[in-house]
């Protein structure tokens, strides 16, 4: 019984990561109808970021209460990042096919891949000691890490801000504009350029938050942006590009697949969430919610 | 027997009735101009009628056969072709291929991969007699994206006219080119079609044009027809002057 | 004189093209006598490359589908002829490729009839979601593909086994043999190719590249045809992986891997996929500008991703594009001057 609670408090713990990535990447394309590939090497980013902020806390002799901190500015670390990339590297290509957004994204991953390896080299970067700090907590006869359990709090969190963002507050009510026709927001004197960047920092926030939460819990390493950006994908086909619900409904169908799939077939958990994500595309050829 | 018939069709977008039960007759060989203002329901009408568009309810006979459920392709082969009011063509081929795929496709030739398309003679002797009927034998090597406007007006048509169809659709085809061209293209397009036989269904806003080339007009309003008849009809009729304001009916009448 | 003006760049350019293409041939077969053997056995990846290009343009330039998953039908070809060796003990190159081909096809048009379901980003999205696939089998299979060590391959039998390399001085025959034989292969894979696009199939794909609305009221089925290109792109792709793999000695995951998607999306806009003979040019570049940003710096990654950045936004059209571009404008000039 505990242990099947365990298994639940994963999958929600991998989930709120999941959710994270998928939503910052499924509101870049609502809004600018941008794929961006380099998306998970932003979440890579936000863990590298965080776990080396940590570390230098530690150094500093920071009581480890505070390094939780850590968390939100390393994820407003890659949202600046963000703020630089859209207007240098986008922004000239928002006339031009697609097929050359998604090049230039690419390209993004490869600089940004090195630029990590450069900056913090090839051997993984932990961040432990956030972890170690927090009270662990008893279910059943087993012991299980309480960060988890923030991490959940802190992905339900970004679910419901994100939700009063985009549906309740007048910055949301631009975003939605500017997302269904772009032109008709810029003939309405919407600042569209200013609303692109401010959709692309929030999106790069929500995929540096998602790293900045996971890497007390797994260590931040080479390559990791790479494989992150093939799930948010399955988790994208599966709940839909473009939508909220979507982000979230995918990040859980596919944490609790990848879950009950490593419980019951490790070797092919991975193709288990395949198939999954095949049969619903055939029911619903774009996504359970999706606005491709 | 009626080339065309339309039973009853009715097709509407949330609350407006594009097409509210139309019973529309094509007989064979008529060269028909379709009117009526904007949001008539005339391109509706033509998009049932090519399966662009499913109906909500209502028939569509062809040669007396019911089409209504067959697709796009179905209704190519049957004989049914149109051509579009935003010019469509394939702007990364020349215009050369653009026709020739036409007849490729009529031919059911494109699954061929194993030969060139270069050396279908026959195909190629019939694209060049189109393309001289048309007057764009000149451009045939340019890619079709850098004719000018009225070409590839004109381009847009030989590609419907090229699968020999019976029954052609033609959605504005002088809109967007200047009034010089108008005539040009329109003394084109009838006189081709004319002497290839094939029955011509025209959507036009340009009342000069409409009377000076059709044989039968039709006009809809707000998804219904309003009148139906020869020119001289049409321009005697009080009810389609007061509904139209703006388009005049010409005083004098030069046509044939 | 108009007259003669239109007619002869027609003329010029078949001219130009056969011209080219043996100018091309001679130059590629007088290699090997003029280079070391690390140059010839990068050339013939360079080949290999342009083989796997030319397969995905078909999908790109020709159908106007961008595909991000094309190592799979890569690695596919490479994995294949590693179990035709571990499994039924076959060393023949010419069984590879008869054995290896509709294996890659029946594998495309499983993963194409999914895919063409869906356009533009969505399409993108989901081959490299289902390439992953592939990638993960190999992965968590080890018992069966070795896993991240992956299966090595040793040399081929080449021309139904009557020559093998085994013994002294076999690794140079080896390099200036399969060079060759690659070479035939190429060439004969590019005039099919071209055979195919300026078929009236191709010019098909091509009509619903341009148009997709068009292209269905004359007549043609769409989906159909996305798929069947689908197919023919992913076989062709698979036969790159099936001549690399020997020459390779050996095959990972990592051809599975979807940055290899990329890096052949890369090297096909390197060279222009507008154009028929762009992919050939990029495939071929782009293998020297890895091997050597490879061996220059450790921080390959960096480079290559600022080529790629630098190359979108300044030539959009690929090497062959610009070099067309700049052709075109010379005989425009000719043409006032005269």
């Amino acid at each position: 019984m505990s242990i099947l609670a365990v298994q639940l408090l994963n999958s929600l713990f991998y989930a709120s990561v999941l959710f994270l990535i998928a939503a910052g990447l499924s509101l870049i394309f609502g809004v600018m109808r941008i794929v961006n590939l380099a998306h998970g090497s932003l979440f890579a980013v936000g863990a590298y970021i965080a776990a080396w902020l940590v570390g230098r806390a530690i150094g500093f002799g920071v009581p480890v209460i505070w390094l939780l901190l850590v968390i939100p500015v390393a994820a407003l670390a890659v949202a600046l990042i963000g703020i630089v990339i859209e207007p240098l590297l986008l922004r000239p290509f928002y006339r031009r096919a697609e097929e050359y957004q998604l090049l230039v994204t690419f390209g993004l991953l490869l600089i940004l891949e090195d630029l990590m390896r450069l900056v913090w080299g090839g051997l993984p970067l932990t961040a432990d000691t956030v972890m170690d700090a927090m009270p662990v907590v008893h279910i059943g006869g087993l012991v299980y890490p309480g960060y988890n359990i923030l991490v959940i709090a802190i992905g339900m969190a970004a679910a419901v801000a994100l939700w009063l963002l985009i549906y309740e507050t007048k910055f949301g009510v631009l975003l939605r504009a500017t997302s269904q026709d772009r032109r008709m927001a810029a003939a309405l004197g919407l600042n569209v350029g200013l609303v692109y960047v401010a959709a692309f920092a929030i999106g790069c926030f929500m995929a540096g938050l998602g790293g900045a939460i996971v890497v007390p819990s797994h260590a931040a390493v080479l390559g990791m942006g790479v494989e992150a950006l093939v799930l948010a994908f399955v988790v994208v086909v599966v709940g839909g590009l473009g939508s909220l619900k979507g982000a979230l409904v995918g990040a859980l169908i596919v944490s609790f697949v990848r879950t009950a799939g490593i419980q019951f077939f490790p070797e092919v958990e991975l193709a288990v969430l395949y198939l999954i994500a095949a049969a619903v595309l055939i029911a619903r050829p774009t996504g359970l919610f999706g606005t491709a | 027997m009626s080339l065309l018939r339309t039973i009853d069709l009715h097709k509407h977008f949330g609350a407006t009735h594009a097409c509210d039960g139309v019973n529309f007759t094509v007989e064979q060989g008529e060269f028909l101009s379709l009117v009526g203002s904007n949001g008539a329901g005339k391109t509706t009408l033509v998009n049932l009628i090519t399966a662009h568009l499913q109906p909500d309810s209502g028939e569509i006979l062809f040669e007396d056969r019911d089409i209504t459920s067959l697709s796009v392709a179905a209704r190519i082969k049957a004989g049914i072709a149109r051509s579009f009011q935003l010019v469509n063509l394939f702007d990364g081929l020349s215009v050369f291929d653009n026709v020739a795929l036409s007849i490729f496709a009529r031919q059911g030739k494109t699954a061929k991969i194993a030969t060139l398309a270069a050396n279908d003679g026959e195909v190629r002797r019939e694209t060049r007699e189109v393309l001289a009927e048309f007057g764009l034998a000149a451009k045939s090597e340019l890619p079709a994206g850098e004719l000018a406007q009225g070409e590839r007006k004109l381009l847009d048509v030989a590609v419907a006219y090229a699968l020999r169809p019976k029954l052609l659709f033609l959605d504005e085809p002088t809109s967007g080119v200047s009034s010089a061209e108008k005539a040009q293209i329109m003394d084109t397009v009838s006189s081709v079609v004319r002497s290839g036989a094939v029955t011509a269904v025209v959507i036009e806003h340009d009342m000069d044009v409409v009377f000076r080339y059709s044989d039968r007009i039709v006009m809809m309003h707000e998804g219904a027809f309003l009148a139906d008849g020869p020119p001289d009809a049409i321009r005697a009729n009080e009810a389609v002057a007061s509904i139209l304001l703006g388009i005049s009916a010409p005083a004098s009448s030069n046509a044939a | 004189m108009k007259a003669a003006a239109i007619a002869l760049p027609q003329f010029n350019t078949r001219l130009w093209l056969y011209a080219g293409s043996a100018i091309g041939l001679v130059v590629l077969a007088s290699v090997p006598g003029f280079v070391g053997l690390y140059q010839t056995q990068l050339l013939t990846y360079g080949l290999i490359m342009a083989i796997a290009a030319l397969g995905f343009n078909l999908l790109l330039g020709y159908t106007g589908l961008l595909s991000f998953g094309h190592s799979a039908y890569f690695g596919l070809g490479a994995y294949t002829v590693a179990f035709l060796l571990q499994w039924l003990g076959i060393h023949s190159m010419e069984l590879y490729i008869l054995m290896g081909l509709p294996v890659a096809a029946i594998v495309s048009a499983l993963l194409g009839y999914i895919c063409v379901r869906h356009t533009r980003i969505f399409f993108g999205i989901l081959t490299l979601a289902l390439s992953q696939v592939l990638y993960s089998l190999a992965l968590k299979f080890f018992w069966v593909t070795g896993g991240s060590d992956g299966l090595r391959v040793p040399r081929p039998t080449l021309l139904a086994g009557m020559i093998d390399f085994a013994g002294s001085g076999g690794f140079p025959r080896f390099i200036r043999s399969y060079y060759y034989y690659v070479l035939g292969v190429f060439v004969l894979s590019a005039a099919i190719m071209w055979m195919m696009v300026h078929s009236p199939f191709g010019k098909a794909l091509q009509a619903i590249r341009d148009n997709e609305t068009r292209a269905r009221f004359i007549g043609l089925r769409i989906r159909r045809f996305r798929w069947a290109a689908f197919l023919l792109s992913g076989t062709f792709t698979a036969l790159a992986g099936i001549l690399w793999v020997p020459l390779n000695g050996l095959t990972t995951p990592d051809v599975l891997y979807w940055p290899f998607s990329g890096e052949i999306v890369f090297m096909t806009l390197l060279g222009g996929f507008r154009n028929f003979s762009g992919p050939i040019v990029g495939g071929i570049a782009f293998t020297f500008i890895k091997t050597y940003a490879v061996a220059s710096t450790e921080y390959w990654q960096l480079l290559l991703g600022t080529v790629l950045v630098v190359l979108v936004l300044l030539l959009p059209t690929g090497i062959v594009g610009a070099l067309s571009q700049i052709s075109k404008r010379l005989w425009a000039s000719k043409e006032i001057a005269t």
